[in-house]
């Protein structure tokens, strides 16, 4: 069976053609520019996973929002799920950049942390 | 009496924030930022996912984590950046016209400039669509402002024209706020951008992409209330009998950047009419002596990296400009040949007393419509190819970055060349 992916890595996003056998196994697999591609496809067959991106609340700081992410990408099927429970939180500034915000995310042993440094308020 | 700097940056975006960390590194004394926004960092600020820093940092940060990098440096190195405060004016003589709320009109001048404003939006007049004007209508860079920065949520339903990477970044975020994105629509018969977050944007999410689509008319007395689209042959002609109905409430554009240079023009700085921004030198310098310019405000670029390195060139230049050393003596012209739509620099020097950043001569140029197989991009100086470049494919949207040593380019050039060309083959 032949199957494409988009390659997500970088942002060339090589188109990858791959061939599989009955098993899921890749028997054959072109297109890519480095070696990531043929990880990402492993990875993207086997267990797919995404970075989310997204934003907390946060009490008394410059801003009412403080941008996170995770630090590694999480299951793909989990990410609206991790995005609900992010909404529930509510940091007090200031905040730090690379602050820890949710550790060990849904139990999956990733941390999301912030994206950037929030200043207390005046 | 006014301050004179050596070196003046409008704009603290990622272009600005390089050029000046590098002015400093290559002796200037006094750096100034200008930047009418509270805090520095540009467009990265409200541009909160992964994706940036592949190429100088080897990482997937999110907007402010690249940002946050090059804010720490320039703090570091001592530039000053005055916030709150709107550039209006810049003279050829480079003089600096701004104001701001705490001290009113402010001059100052500058023994070099390096224009660095980044870019702004496409709207609905620039493109024209028929019916009505309700509320609702936005374009993705307010909405990606309101949604990541102030925290407001806009709308419930959304139709999204244009599948530029803000576009089709936004139909995620969006999604992941809770709000329902019904579909992308888009004129071109391609999709316009990167096609990494055509998989994790739209497919993810599974929200309809329409190409060789458009929206015919806007429904809606006070707020919108639906969308008739349509689709378009290949001359973009809508196509009679295939108009569809969408219920929305909010309609989002991603129909394009544009350079943003107002302030150019002012200063007697020549734009170039494809890419709306400065005609620059591999040195970024414009045709304005001691006036350069790095980041979207020249050229939309597609990676944050590639706009980090125009600014330290610039920021280079600029500071070498200040110290006095000399200037460009002769120039060949380069122009966009057969396939290639854009190309900066429009220029290259042959002679000259300036040093570059290095002999890296970096060509960012985009190509007129879709390649599906292996093509090479040629630099010509008429007879010669100069230097070659190979792409398994092309894409318009994605911008292809030729790497040129330019000891290797100026010994190469034949000497009664009258100009070099870039095409495809
Ligand atoms: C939605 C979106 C998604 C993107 N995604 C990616 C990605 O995944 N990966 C990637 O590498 N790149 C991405 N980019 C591209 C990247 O963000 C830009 O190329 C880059 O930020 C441009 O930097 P700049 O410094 O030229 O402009 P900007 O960041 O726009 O900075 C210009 C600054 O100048 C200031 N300014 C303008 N006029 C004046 C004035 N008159 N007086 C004072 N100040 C002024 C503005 O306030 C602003 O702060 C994305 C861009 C957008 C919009
Ligand atoms: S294969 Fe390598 S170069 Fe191609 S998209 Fe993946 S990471 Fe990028």
């Amino acid at each position: 069976m032949e199957r494409k992916f988009i390659c997500i890595r970088c942002p060339q996003g090589c188109e990858i053609i791959t061939t599989l056998d009955g098993h899921g196994v890749i028997t054959e697999l072109t297109g890519n520019s480095c070696k990531l591609g043929p990880e990402y496809v492993k990875q993207e067959i086997s267990d797919p996973r995404r970075t989310l991106t997204t934003t907390v609340m946060v009490e008394g700081g410059t801003h009412p929002l403080c941008p996170v992410w995770s630090e590694k990408p999480v299951p793909k099927d989990r990410v609206m799920e991790l995005a609900a429970a992010l909404r529930g939180i509510k940091l007090n500034a200031p905040v730090e950049i690379n602050q820890i915000v949710l550790a060990n995310a849904l139990g999956t042993g990733i941390n999301v942390i912030a994206s950037r440094s929030i200043h207390g308020g005046i | 009496m006014n301050k004179t700097y050596d070196v003046i940056i409008i704009g603290a975006g990622p272009a600005g924030l390089a050029a000046a960390i590098e002015a400093k590194k290559t002796g200037a004394k006094d750096v100034l930022i200008i930047e009418r926004n509270d805090e520095p960092g540009g467009i990265l600020l409200q541009c909160i996912h992964n994706g940036f820093g592949s190429v100088l940092f080897k990482k997937d940060l999110p907007g402010p984590a690249y940002a946050y990098n090059f804010i720490t440096e320039a703090k570091q190195l001592g530039i000053e950046m005055l916030f709150d405060t709107m550039v209006l004016d810049i003279t050829a003589s480079r003089k600096i016209y701004a104001t701001n709320s705490h001290e009113g009109f402010l001059e100052f001048d500058a023994k070099a400039i390096v224009l660095a404003m980044g870019c702004r939006e496409r709207t609905r007049g620039q493109i024209r669509i028929p019916g009505t004007r309700p509320a609702g209508v936005f374009t993705a860079g307010m909405v990606q402002r309101l949604v990541n920065i102030e925290g407001l949520m806009p709308g419930k339903n959304f139709v999204i024209l244009g599948s530029g990477d803000i576009g089709m970044i936004m139909a995620r975020r969006l999604t992941i706020e809770g709000a329902k994105v019904i579909k992308v629509v888009e004129l071109m018969p391609y999709l316009t951008g990167l096609r990494r977050n055509y998989v994790q944007c739209l497919q993810d999410f599974n929200i309809q992409l329409s190409l060789s689509t458009t929206i015919k008319r806007i429904i809606g007395k006070n707020r919108v209330e639906a969308v008739e689209t349509v689709k378009v042959d290949d001359c973009l002609n809508p196509v009679a009998g295939t108009e569809e109905m969408i219920d929305c409430d909010s309609i989002l554009l991603s129909i394009g950047l544009i350079p943003e240079n107002e302030l150019s023009k002012k200063s007697g700085v020549q734009l170039d009419p494809l890419t709306g921004g400065p005609i620059v030198d591999e040195n970024m310098a414009t045709n304005v002596a001691g006036i350069f310019s790095a980041g979207n405000v020249v050229t939309i670029y597609d990676l944050v990296d590639y706009v980090s390195k125009a600014g330290f060139i610039a920021g280079k230049n600029a500071a070498m400009y200040a110290a006095g050393q000399t200037a460009v003596k002769k120039y060949v012209e380069v122009k966009a040949g057969d396939g290639i739509r854009t190309v900066i620099p429009q220029k290259i020097s042959v002679e000259r007393g300036l040093v570059p950043l290095s002999n890296e001569v970096l060509f960012e140029m985009r190509v007129t419509k879709e390649y599906p197989s292996k093509i090479s991009v040629d630099l010509m100086d008429g007879v010669n190819v100069i230097a070659s470049h190979k792409e398994k494919y092309a894409r318009p949207a994605e911008m292809i970055t030729m790497k040129v040593d330019w000891n290797d380019l100026t010994t190469k050039l034949s000497k009664d060349t009258a100009g070099l060309v870039v095409k495809i083959s």
